[in-house]
């Protein structure tokens, strides 16, 4: 096995984000099979301190960095820093705030 | 009618009810024998403009929705009604306010003299009296969900309505005093889906759990849509759910990823009055088409809490789209905003005294992310959108007139295209788009029984 670097995105079969109610904005990845789901989720690389420099949020707005197997699937829920079409806002639903995280890229054993 | 059964069967016609489905899809799912239909009608996805609309707002807007919504309505009452099976529709309208609901209630009716149809009706409220809201937050029974400040008595007041999520506890109530059709205001997804199911005696952890991923259609199906057809199957330990388009699948993979969507935790599934909790969950392919589900589990809370949701009135808006193509404009794009935004406090006052906003979108550099774009480069074009928000449409309207004049002839530095520096594409460039919302409540209240604040009426269609 050798390590190698690779965007996530080329994991995955789905990156997509949406609003988890008014308030925040959920990002759902999944990865294209349950090997390299176990291969991402083990090796502990996709943390708070990383999505919260990816995305120029503090790291408190990261609210939830959740694995589910089930679906080979990552939930990634975030702050919005504005509510949903609250004055100023620029996705009402919330449905394309997550290309930043399909530039991610990751160090794993391959 | 409470006898055993092995299985029930609920059909879920589309994500929203207005957004439409194939007639052979709805055939299909009939010729299956469902026990009820279910269909969902609202989401806070929209903004907090339905939640916040007055009774003669929106004018034309309501008509078209009216029209959609009916063309689905209509040939779900008959086939309902043919079958002698209950239509339950929940969060009507859109935000699923007494306003919302008696714009369902007045359209069901409409379509029941057109087509001659006879049934009984249940209309449930879920608009929340304010005094009621201000009474448990002195009682400090009212807390917020996520990450939204906690709730204040001004809050309340400020807000145009309040609506609480009901969970299944008054559909069950309304189909044990036989209603065929129910009309519910706001509820929480899933409950209009698990109602019959709970009323006979199945898992309750299994029906919302199959509620959740029938709510949104065919959109838990392979390819996707908001706009299709969907049949839940719910037995003793597992449910089914199967699109009843042939051109669609249900996957392992398409149901699981349903589970989580717009959830903001994938393992518990938060619910009127407790938690569906998905960590035994199990999902596996029951035939090409068709996926089961088992292992998802009810954790009632302690103490029975609704969502609120209340939306207050910000202002009134006015917009104008405009593009920018000139390289030397384009460099000195935010130089232009910034002092335009300065020249409209000197003439309109300072915003926060005078109220009125000013916000800018370019599309084509952070249009779709702002603050949240990392990318900086410049495209050779952009689209700038100037919105206003003022106390009135009129000042909204001259705030934005007087913008798009100042950035238009701005003269920046080395400027060489002196003749205008926006290009419209519009004429009036000012548009008038009416009245602004924010949610201002989205707050967990503790209530003593899950039906004294969602009360139902039950009338007879048809019979006049």
């Amino acid at each position: 096995m050798t390590e190698s670097t690779v965007r996530l995105a080329d994991l995955a079969s789905v990156v997509r984000s949406k609003n988890a109610g008014p308030f925040v904005l959920t990002l759902d990845v999944f990865f294209r099979n349950r090997e390299i789901f176990r291969k991402v989720r083990d090796a502990g690389v996709i943390t708070r301190a990383r999505l919260s420099e990816l995305y120029g949020v503090a790291e408190n707005d990261i609210l939830e960095v959740t694995f589910f197997e089930p679906a080979d699937a990552l939930k990634i829920s975030i702050k919005r820093w504005v509510s949903s079409a609250a004055p100023g806002d620029t996705d009402v639903l919330g449905a394309q705030q997550h290309v930043p995280l399909m530039s991610l890229s990751l160090k794993l054993q391959m | 009618m409470l006898d055993t059964v092995d299985e029930l069967r609920i059909l879920s016609p589309t994500a929203i009810l207005g957004y439409g489905f194939p007639a052979e899809s709805l055939a299909e799912g009939m010729a299956s024998e469902p026990h009820a239909i279910a269909v969902d009608a609202g989401s806070t996805d929209g903004g907090p403009y339905f939640l916040g609309i007055q009774p003669g707002e929106g004018g034309g807007k309501l008509a078209q929705f009216a029209q959609m919504i009916d063309a689905d309505l209509r040939p779900l009452l008959r086939a309902a009604l043919e079958a002698q099976i209950p239509l339950i529709i929940g969060s009507a309208g859109g935000a699923g306010g007494n306003l919302h609901l008696a714009g369902i209630a007045l359209l069901t009716r409409a379509i029941a003299k057109q087509e001659g149809l006879k049934f009984r009706m249940a209309l449930i409220q879920a608009e929340i009296d304010k005094s009621l809201v201000k009474e448990r937050l002195r009682q400090e029974r009212v807390t917020p969900l996520g990450p939204v400040p906690e709730l204040s008595p001004e809050d309340v007041d400020r807000s145009v309505r309040i609506v609480a999520q009901m969970g299944v506890e008054p559909f069950v109530r309304a189909l044990e005093e036989g209603a065929q059709v129910i009309v519910a205001g706001r509820a929480s997804d899933p409950s209009m889906f698990a109602a019959l199911p709970i009323l006979w005696g199945f898992d309750k952890g299994l029906s919302i759990h199959m509620g959740k991923i029938l709510e949104c259609g065919a959109i838990a199906a392979e390819p996707g849509s908001g706009g299709d057809v969907i049949l839940g199957t719910i037995r003793p330990d597992h449910f089914l759910v199967e699109p009843m388009n042939p051109d669609r699948r249900c996957t392992v993979r398409s149901v699981a990823a349903h589970s989580l969507y717009e959830a903001a935790d994938p393992w518990r599934l938060s619910e009127p009055g407790g938690v569906v909790d998905l960590r035994g969950v199990a999902f596996a392919q029951d035939t090409d088409r068709r996926v089961r589900v088992s292992g998802s589990k009810f954790v009632e809370d302690p103490v029975y809490r609704v969502k609120l949701e209340g939306a207050e009135l910000v202002g009134y808006r006015t917009i104008c789209i405009a593009g920018v193509r000139d390289p030397s404009a384009l460099s000195h794009l935010d130089e232009m905003l910034e002092a335009a935004r300065a020249r409209t406090a000197e003439q309109f006052g300072d915003p926060a005294r005078a109220q009125w906003e000013l916000h800018f979108r370019v599309y084509g550099r952070d249009g779709v992310m702002g603050p949240l774009e990392a990318e900086t480069s410049l495209p050779h074009e952009v689209g700038l959108l100037i919105e206003a928000i003022g106390s009135t449409q009129e000042q909204a309207t001259s705030i934005c007139l007087f913008v798009h004049a100042l950035i238009l002839h701005y003269g920046f530095p080395g400027r060489t295209s002196t003749a205008g520096n926006l290009a419209f594409p519009l004429s009036p460039q000012d548009i008038p788009v009416g009245p602004v919302h924010r949610f201002n409540i989205y707050h967990l209240m503790e209530v003593d029984d899950p039906l004294v604040h969602f009360p139902i009426q039950m009338v007879e269609v048809g019979d006049d």
